[in-house]
């Protein structure tokens, strides 16, 4: 266990090195400079600006530097608001977007769990064949033009929810639904193939056999097997609630941290971008790390230390 | 209990042709899959959803005598008619046009993508799987880390430094796309390396290039042809993704991402201008995703009844 996680963590180490190396020269290969504007700056004030933001140093100096301060967690100004760095925009964004996602996680486990188990229980009836095509249609269907015909149909038309904005629970019920469709859908097809592969053991008719109750054996034989590939799931479906907050918090107008990168996206905030980047990579890899150390402690039958991946 | 007399009953015989006589024709393992295949409705509905979106991503721009950016804008915003079928755009432009122009454009990503992710995660895979030892555990590792990389900020972030456009929005998808078929090819590659067809091929001198190409990579092509299926709604999925963020194609190129996202805008008062670029989005992805699970469960033979 130890030597599986010092192992682990050396990988995601070096995953995080390499993201943090590669947004750093990324942006230095971008075009422009960071103070690049429609109204050209007179070249003292352009000297002044590079000297204070240490861009005249060399870019190993510039590299040792980026790195001492992301260790020390501090992810740099912005350039393009001047008042503001990088640290603010996430204090301030990330607690919002973290509400969404909880939010989000929450629905599409509870949802696409139950649906799984319903589809598996019932299977080849209709049941199975109606929760196995809403499945195929929430992966089909990306997140944001979910998100739009929610906002049409059930705010615009319906007016049963709020537009946009954010603040109160109301508001925040139709970007999480679009946040967690596709999520959803896909939880509920592994639920539903994982399921039918338990109920085929040996050991579910070995509790059929002893008399026990069909209850009893859905939920303490073959949810308890049958729920470890959802929990595996766990680390991608994170990453999968992150990228598809950005997108949801544009349509929804939802002041958080996706907002916020897709505005710098789109102002070129070099900084920005990188901060967030690395931020968004620190936060995917922890989680990445957290599910599988829980996946270890669940499924007694995971020897950590001797288990790779694709064999 | 009544007796029923021996002579009711007669001797039929066994003889030796009939038993060993093969009834059911022979079939290839192929066309075994693509019996089962067949029988999936889901994955016909989606392979004919396909077929008919490709034939008309070829002859739907010669349905109408409009073309996909002639400006008009007295008849800007128009919903559908006889005269625009699917209606027209804020700058007038026939949105007929326009869908299958984008189709071009948002099929050719998809399946360049899935190709190029194919082209380095076979050779990748299939080396590493082969060649085994230290020179797998140095490839893998790499793969490794290179999978720690939350894709679709790797992607947003290329994009962001390279500019926009259809080859680096295609570069920017594959560079760690290629990951997942390395690993199931590798995997493949894995299971069958020992088995004694291999065996005998090296024996008689084959090289790497020869085992993988007729031996190893053949028997692993349906695990591959699956993943494969499965990039293809990724890519486009990716690609109206970036569009959304207005990372996507620069005009006068136009792809179903771009016309949604342009549509999104407009939804509240002209809803056309969203419904039928997210509809062929949304076709399109669910085609390539049952195309994909059928593959799979024709290629699994537990699925046989």
């Amino acid at each position: 266990m130890i030597k599986y996680l010092t192992r682990r963590l050396l990988f995601m180490i070096l995953s995080l090195l390499l993201i943090i190396t590669a947004t750093f020269f990324f942006m230095r290969l971008a075009p422009g400079n960071p103070f690049t504007s429609e109204k050209q700056l007179p070249p003292e004030i352009e000297a002044n600006l590079n000297e204070h933001y240490g861009l005249n140093d060399p870019w190993y100096v510039q590299y040792g530097d980026y790195l001492l301060r992301i260790v020390q967690w501090d992810f740099g100004p912005s350039f393009k608001y001047k008042s503001q760095t990088v640290n603010d925009l996430i204090n301030e964004g990330f607690p919002v977007s973290l509400v969404l996602g909880l939010e989000a996680i929450f629905i599409a486990l509870a949802v696409g769990v139950t649906l799984g188990i319903i589809a598996a229980l019932k299977h080849n009836k209709w049941q199975d064949y109606l929760a196995m095509i809403i499945a195929v249609f929430g992966i089909s269907v990306p997140s944001f033009i979910m998100a739009a015909f929610l906002q049409y149909i059930f705010a615009i038309k319906l007016g049963w929810f709020p537009v946009a904005r954010w603040g109160t629970f109301s508001q925040s019920v139709l970007p999480a639904i679009a946040l967690a469709a596709g999520p959803t859908a896909f939880i509920a097809r592994l639920t539903r193939s994982s399921m039918l592969e338990v109920l085929s053991n040996d050991y579910i008719k070995t509790a059929r056999a002893k008399g026990l109750g069909e209850l009893v054996i859905t939920v303490k034989h073959t949810i308890r097997n049958a729920i470890l590939p959802v929990v595996s799931y766990m680390g991608p479906l994170s990453a999968g609630v992150v990228t598809g907050s950005f997108v949801i918090e544009k349509i929804f107008g939802i002041p958080g941290l996706g907002a916020h990168f897709v505005k710098s996206i789109g102002n070129r905030d070099y900084t920005v971008i990188m901060g967030v980047t690395v931020f968004y990579s620190i936060i995917l890899l922890v989680s990445v790390l957290l599910v599988d150390i829980l996946y270890g402690l669940i499924d007694p039958r995971i020897k950590l230390a001797g288990g790779k991946k694709g064999e | 209990m009544q007796q029923i007399s021996k002579d009711k009953f007669t001797v039929v015989g066994n003889s030796k042709v009939e038993a060993e006589k093969i009834t059911k024709p022979s079939l290839s393992f192929w066309k075994d899959v693509f019996m089962r295949f067949k029988k999936n409705k889901l994955a016909i509905s989606g392979l004919v959803i396909l077929i008919i979106l490709i034939i008309m991503a070829i002859i739907g721009p010669y349905l109408t005598s409009y073309n996909y950016y002639q400006n008009d804008l007295m008849k800007a915003n128009q919903p559908p008619s006889s005269e625009h079928y699917f209606g027209t755009d804020d700058l007038g432009r026939d949105m007929f046009a326009r869908i299958w122009y984008g189709a071009k454009i948002s099929l050719f990503i998809g399946i360049a993508a899935a190709l190029i992710d194919l082209a380095i995660g076979v050779i990748w895979g299939g080396i590493s799987g082969y060649k085994g030892g230290r020179t797998d555990e140095v490839m893998m590792r790499i793969a490794d880390v290179l999978y720690g990389i939350p894709y679709l900020l790797l992607v947003i972030l290329l994009m962001v430094v390279l500019g926009q456009g259809l080859a680096t929005m295609i570069l920017a998808m594959s560079i760690t796309g290629w990951i997942n078929m390395a690993r199931i090819v590798r995997g493949q590659v894995l299971s069958l390396k020992n088995q004694e067809y291999i065996l005998a091929s090296r024996t008689l001198g084959a090289g790497l290039t020869r085992i993988m190409g007729k031996h190893l990579i053949p028997n692993a092509m349906g695990p591959i042809l699956v993943t494969l299926t499965l990039t293809v709604p990724t890519a486009i999925f990716t690609e109206a993704f970036l569009s959304y963020l207005g990372l996507g194609l620069t005009p006068p190129l136009a792809s179903w991402g771009t016309m949604a996202n342009d549509g999104i805008a407009a939804m509240t008062y002209y809803p056309w201008r969203l419904f039928f670029p997210a509809m062929f989005i949304c076709l399109t992805i669910f085609a390539f995703n049952v195309i994909g699970d059928g593959i799979r469960d024709a290629l699994d033979p537990r699925q046989r009844k």
